[in-house]
């Protein structure tokens, strides 16, 4: 019989080669986009010989160029200001709410919470057309504001927050009360500053959110000029879709900055995800 | 306002409203009217240039109902979801019962892992894209085949769940460590000093106790795979002879409503949508009532 120390090396090593070989298959697109970003475009389409690295030189001119040519200063910038926009709307009313939710008596609050709780659960499809031909009449296609337009209340974010309200402990506000501490004065310097975590995990969720998001800038952004990187992409492809290297490095330049960000803020990031409710 | 309230229960009333009505009236701007206004746009012929709805009753309802495209696309939605949500979640819980234990390098395979949670899916698609390709691609170059991988009708929407099931396993994993983290340790001590080996804790020990976290998985990922859109967009041109068998209802939805400009159609579209999802959500509460099991 294999000792007991034999078997969990044996589960270990097993353990290890699973987890490689995952990793690997992960990491092969990523390894694929930036190889191919640094070839030219004659070694992209070579067949006979197939080069997996670039053979002649590293061509990371192949960057600059599409930063170029494609103005992705403004496709950051516009992403940039969409993200902003959104996080501090739904911060800003989501702790509020999530506060008088959580906190507060007042008549009605039943039926309120329902309507947050319906807004979840039903598709957000069914509110694009609208929402478009809101925008689109108040002539704010092609604008920041209508990038932002959806996100500025956010039920999710309402319902994270309360949640987040319901489980401090109720003596704390009560002293302040007693104290003859208003209302706004006990949200704005007792409770609010304890929530600090889930506003951390809202506002990643809601950045990254707005980051990924593909329909709604294709929709209310049609010019180059307004969009945010992921339609932006889009709209390359469209147009110079067969240059490989050209799309990778666009491909490359669009994902790299949430990644760094990524790899910083590791631990709020996936915290902050992972209390999406997949919605994501 | 009730008369009876004392003037602190008044003043906390005012408060509560005052600050609920920012978040309440963009909910009704931006959700709730446009849920009813979908619904009336339903019955209605959109006018050329989108100018002037004419009520047209349920002709929509009528072509979208008659028309084999719309039950296709609805097919095609439940064949993706039928590959990214069993897959992402058997390998995503696969993945966190090995990283739940002692491991020489957890965090960066974590990091690894959920890696494209963070990327736009515009980007993630673009990639796979360029690596399925028949004639240059790497999956076609490295294993000498000529798969035409998201052009042959048969395997497209294999190929497209595949990236659902790669973008996808991270999150899940993640929901699965922290479920496994709230199984407490001595029930696995004490299987062991009985006897159980590793397998037999897992099916008896960490399934059923599991099981509230796989639910809650199951459900959102059902949803989220019966809403999808960029992957199908962004890999599949619109010349691709596959994209009829691939084409999911929520593309065919942006298709209508925004290429071709035809909001009543669109609008039925999503109306069609909600009515396959609500029938999807209450048989997965009538399925959580039999399966979860509740501590």
């Amino acid at each position: 019989m294999k000792s007991a120390e034999a078997n969990a090396r044996r589960n270990k090593i097993l353990t290890q080669i699973v987890l490689i070989i995952m990793a690997f298959i992960m990491l092969v697109p990523f390894a694929w986009m930036i190889l191919t970003a640094l070839k030219t475009n004659q070694e992209s389409i070579s067949v006979n010989p197939f080069y997996i690295f670039p053979h002649n030189g590293w061509h990371w001119e192949n960057f600059a160029t599409v930063w170029k040519s494609y103005n992705f200063v403004i496709l950051y910038k516009n992403t940039l200001l969409m993200i902003f926009f959104r996080v501090v709307c739904a911060c800003l009313t989501a702790t509020m709410a999530g506060y008088a939710f959580g906190r507060l008596k007042f008549p009605g609050k039943k039926i309120l919470f329902t309507m947050v709780l319906i807004q979840m659960m039903v598709p957000s499809q069914i509110f694009i057309i609208p929402q478009y031909l809101m925008v689109s009449k108040m002539g704010m296609l092609n604008t920041t504001f209508g990038l932002v337009w959806p996100g500025i209340v956010t039920a999710f974010g309402t319902y994270l927050l309360k949640t987040g309200y319901e489980g401090l402990p109720m003596d704390l506000e009560e002293a302040a009360n007693i104290d003859g501490c208003s209302v706004p004065g006990r949200f704005l310097h007792i409770m609010m500053p304890l929530t600090r975590s889930s506003m951390v995990s809202l506002g990643i969720f809601t950045a990254v959110f707005a980051f990924k998001d593909l329909m709604w800038p294709m929709i209310v952004c049609t010019n180059a000029n307004t969009t945010t990187l992921s339609a932006g992409l889009a709209k390359m492809q469209g147009q110079y879709g067969s240059e490989y290297p050209t799309m990778m490095a666009a491909a490359t330049l669009a994902v790299l900055p949430m990644i760094i960000i990524y790899v910083i803020f590791q631990k709020q990031f996936v915290e902050g995800i992972a209390t999406s409710g997949g919605k994501l | 306002m009730k008369k009876h309230m004392s003037p602190r229960e008044k003043t906390e009333a005012k408060w509560g409203l005052l600050f609920v009505a920012p978040t309440m009236i963009g909910l009704i701007v931006l959700n709730f009217y446009p849920i009813f206004n979908t619904i009336y746009q339903s019955f209605c012929k959109t006018g050329d240039f989108g100018k002037g709805n004419t009520f047209v009753g349920l002709a929509n309802y009528q072509k979208v109902l008659a028309s084999s495209e719309t039950w296709m696309s609805l097919w095609n939605t439940i064949k993706y979801a039928l590959i990214e949500v069993p897959f992402g979640i058997i390998i995503a819980l696969l993945l966190a019962v090995l990283l739940n234990k002692k491991v020489a390098g957890k965090s960066v395979y974590r990091t690894i892992f959920f890696l494209p949670m963070v990327c736009a899916p515009a980007a993630v698609a673009m990639v796979w894209k360029w690596l399925y390709n028949t004639q240059f691609g790497l999956l076609n170059n490295i294993f000498h085949t000529k798969v035409a991988w998201i052009s042959d009708p048969k395997i497209a929407w294999i190929s497209i769940g595949v990236i659902g099931v790669w973008s996808i396993i991270g999150y899940n994993m993640v929901l699965f460590i922290g479920g496994l983290q709230e199984i407490p340790g001595d029930y696995y001590e004490a299987a062991s000093i009985d006897g159980a080996n590793g397998f037999r804790q897992f099916i008896s020990i960490t399934v059923p106790l599991l099981s509230p976290t796989t639910f809650f998985i199951v459900q959102t990922r059902i949803i989220g795979a019966l809403t999808v859109f960029d992957l199908m967009f962004m890999v599949m041109d619109k010349t691709n002879v596959a994209l009829k068998n691939v084409q999911s209802i929520v593309y065919l939805f942006y298709q209508y409503a925004f290429t071709n400009g035809n909001k009543g159609y669109g609008a039925t579209l999503v109306m069609v949508l909600l009515v396959f999802i609500m029938i999807v959500t209450f048989i997965l509460q009538q399925v959580e009532k039999r399966v979860v099991y509740h501590n």
